[in-house]
């Protein structure tokens, strides 16, 4: 399927070496100034800008929609910059007002801007995403940004192509996150060093768009350039009707192509990891990569046990920062904050498990639900969800990037350990010195109830039999 | 792009795994703008204190690798983000290449863009080299024309970069202006391509100006 999309799109095919690709959809965001800047300086004019899109997400203010929310005054001119950039370069943009104002990565899908077949680029490295819907979607920096701008274009290698299978059915209480979270453990945070992923198997196919969109997301973090999933009547019935997807005649057409870009039977790939979604738990991570994570039922691994002096070292400096010994049980964890939100667990099947769980129940620790979109806020209102978050004690926040990547200012405390739904647990990433334990929404949930981190599913069935 | 042919300089051991572009540099130094100058922020949080005072234990404030250009760094060097800052932060400093095992592919990408130069070499080979380094420095030398670098104990080790961007480096070259020359195959790419696949193409669609405070949508 990688290969079907990329050679439908080689402008200039070379022997050795990078071909000139065709780019169908560049969505730019706050941080893409500095190639408007660059645009701006050298003259150039945006070659294509039906085919440019920006969202005000990452410094987006959570606690409302005008610029005088921002957290400082440098932070709504980063927003106002947005603006003069959208408008000046005539980009159809999604700015902070705007009712379908979200996070690049959710609107994308949401708006049916992300189309099976597409080539997609973005800024951002979680562009991974909307590979969901069977596109070839990547990040790319500020200079390669320009190079689109200005040409449609992008010159590119062709990767390697690694296929991850996981059959098997998912137990009750373990979710998407859960099995990414378990495949960058085993491939490890350089897994996929050189390699687009193809997710394949009956656990993927069983998945919702929703599910689907937490898996390529994270590829980024297991090194990938790229995620996707074969395109199937799931992703169809989704695509269906939204703003930008083909309608009339042109959706048979599109059915008709779509239908034809999941690999073939026998296709071979370059590398393959297999994984059993019955045997997974509730996943946890533990040290300052994606790569360091366990079951819930896990305890902190000891540094002495590992042979490698450097990676000895590594997680000596790892267990440093998070303020944790070997042999402690994650289970029971006292924390101290819970951010449900972000392009990893941002959607409303994420805010409707979440709040499923959380339904006549109180939460212990402070904690903020960021919806990934306007429109995804606006539906979980509309169903009620906004009244459960907020009797459960929750803060329910307008939409934007907010304690993942942590720029419009909601940040945790030094030293308090947060509990996130989103996709990086760095050093600082959360704001200097916070500790950051990624989990899945309904972990997080659990997490917010009880004040530590727990085994969801004793929760869940806890429940039931009462 | 400043064209880069080779370079010779005190080399400087960064340790750690998955060394990603937040501690590079921090999101909150994402604003400025370039010609203000990214150097300051290069490992910003590693590299002072809450007072803004240089850490004495920080290898890039210790004497002996003050003045160092290249850097001997471990795998998946600069993962995460995909911020461009993160290799302005190596340049205006004044880095001229990073000696690594393996690279995020967006910051690779990112480097070669700018000329930064990215030498993939065997991970036993530098680890080995960094700890020559912590214990008694040394010079490397990066050849770009040759695809070659010398590490301090003399030894030459060849590496690969792609030819098309070794050509670009080694000249300077704008890429953009190299592609503009496509032009004519873009253009018939494009009238071919959108033929077959219409609805990449869609301007009718309004879904409203911006400025529409909190209206409600299906």
């Amino acid at each position: 399927m990688f290969r079907k999309i990329w050679d439908s799109h080689v402008v200039v095919p070379r022997e050795s070496g990078p071909s000139l690709l065709y780019i169908d959809r560049n969505m730019v965001h706050e941080g893409s100034f500095h190639a408007f800047g660059e645009m701006a300086r050298r003259g150039l004019a945006i070659r294509s800008p039906d085919q440019v899109f920006g969202a005000a997400d990452h410094y987006a203010p959570t606690t409302g929609r005008r610029k005088e929310d921002a957290a400082t005054p440098e932070i709504a001119g980063m927003l106002d910059l947005f603006d003069d950039n959208m408008r000046r370069g005539g980009v159809r943009h999604f700015g902070l007002g705007h009712a379908r104002q979200g996070i690049v990565h959710v609107i994308g899908p949401e708006l049916g801007i992300t189309l099976p077949g597409l080539t997609i680029v973005c800024s951002d490295s979680h562009t991974s995403t909307q590979g969901a819907l069977g596109a070839l979607a990547f990040g790319i920096g500020q200079s390669e940004s320009l190079h689109v701008l200005a040409t449609q274009t992008l010159w590119q290698s062709l990767p390697k192509v690694m296929r991850i299978t996981v059959d098997g059915a998912l137990g009750e209480g373990v979710h998407a996150k859960d099995i990414i979270l378990a495949i960058i453990g085993k491939i490890g945070a350089g897994g996929a060093t050189g390699h687009a992923i193809e997710y394949a198997g009956s656990a993927i196919r069983a998945l919702s768009i929703e599910g689907r969109l937490t898996i390529c997301n994270m590829s980024i973090e297991a090194a990938a350039r790229s995620g996707m999933i074969a395109p199937d009547d799931t992703v169809f019935d989704y695509v269906h009707g939204r703003p930008f997807a083909p309608a009339g005649h042109q959706w048979d057409e599109a059915l008709r192509q779509w239908r034809a870009l999941a690999s073939d039977d026998g296709a071979p790939f370059d590398a393959e990891v297999h994984l059993d979604a019955a045997k997974l738990a509730p996943m946890v991570t533990w040290g300052t990569s994606p790569e360091d994570v366990l079951p819930i039922t896990g305890a902190v691994p000891d540094p002495q046990a590992e042979a490698g002096a450097d990676r000895r070292r590594n997680m000596e400096m790892a267990l440093d920062y998070m303020g944790l010994a070997p042999g402690q049980r994650l289970d029971g964890l006292p924390v101290d904050r819970v951010f449900i939100g972000s392009c990893t667990n941002g959607r409303i099947e994420d805010l409707r498990v979440a709040a499923r769980y959380l339904d006549g129940r109180k939460i212990r620790v402070p904690g903020i639900v960021v919806p990934g979109s306007t429109a995804v806020k606006h539906q979980a209102e509309a169903a009620g969800l906004d009244t459960i978050f907020r009797n459960a004690g929750f803060e329910w926040r307008d939409s934007g990037c907010s304690m993942c990547s942590a720029m419009n200012g909601d940040l945790g405390a030094p030293g308090e350990r947060c509990v996130s739904t989103s996709n990086r647990n760095f050093v600082g990433r959360q704001g200097p010195k916070v500790r950051t334990h990624l989990v899945s929404p309904l972990m997080a949930a659990a997490a917010a109830v009880n004040g530590a981190l727990v085994d969801v599913r004793r929760e869940i069935g806890a429940r039931r039999v009462a | 792009m400043k064209a880069f042919t080779r370079a010779t300089s005190i080399a400087v051991p960064i340790d750690g795994i998955n060394v990603n572009t937040d501690q590079i540099i921090p999101a909150r130094f994402l604003k400025a703008s370039r010609a203000a100058g990214y150097g300051g922020f290069l490992f910003h949080d590693l590299r002072f204190d809450g007072e803004g005072a240089p850490r004495p234990d920080f290898v890039l404030n210790m004497p002996a690798f003050r003045d160092g250009r290249i850097l001997v760094v471990d795998a998946n060097y600069g993962c995460g983000s995909s911020r461009e800052g993160a290799v302005y932060a190596h340049q205006d400093y004044g880095i001229v290449a990073i000696l690594a095992p393996s690279f995020g592919d967006i910051f690779y990408n990112n480097c070669l863009k700018n000329g930064l130069v990215p030498v993939v070499l065997d991970g036993g080979v530098l680890a080995e080299t960094r700890r020559h380094l912590h214990l008694k420095g040394g010079e490397i030398t990066v050849d770009l024309e040759a695809l070659e670098a010398t590490l301090p104990d003399g030894a030459r080790h060849r590496f690969e970069i792609e030819p098309f961007w070794r050509e670009c480096i080694l000249k300077g070259l704008d890429e953009i202006s190299l592609t503009s020359t496509y032009e004519p195959q873009i253009r018939a790419f494009e009238d071919a391509y959108h033929a077959q696949v219409p609805w990449v193409r869609k301007p009718e669609v309004d879904l409203g100006r911006e400025g529409h405070e909190d209206r409600k949508v299906p």
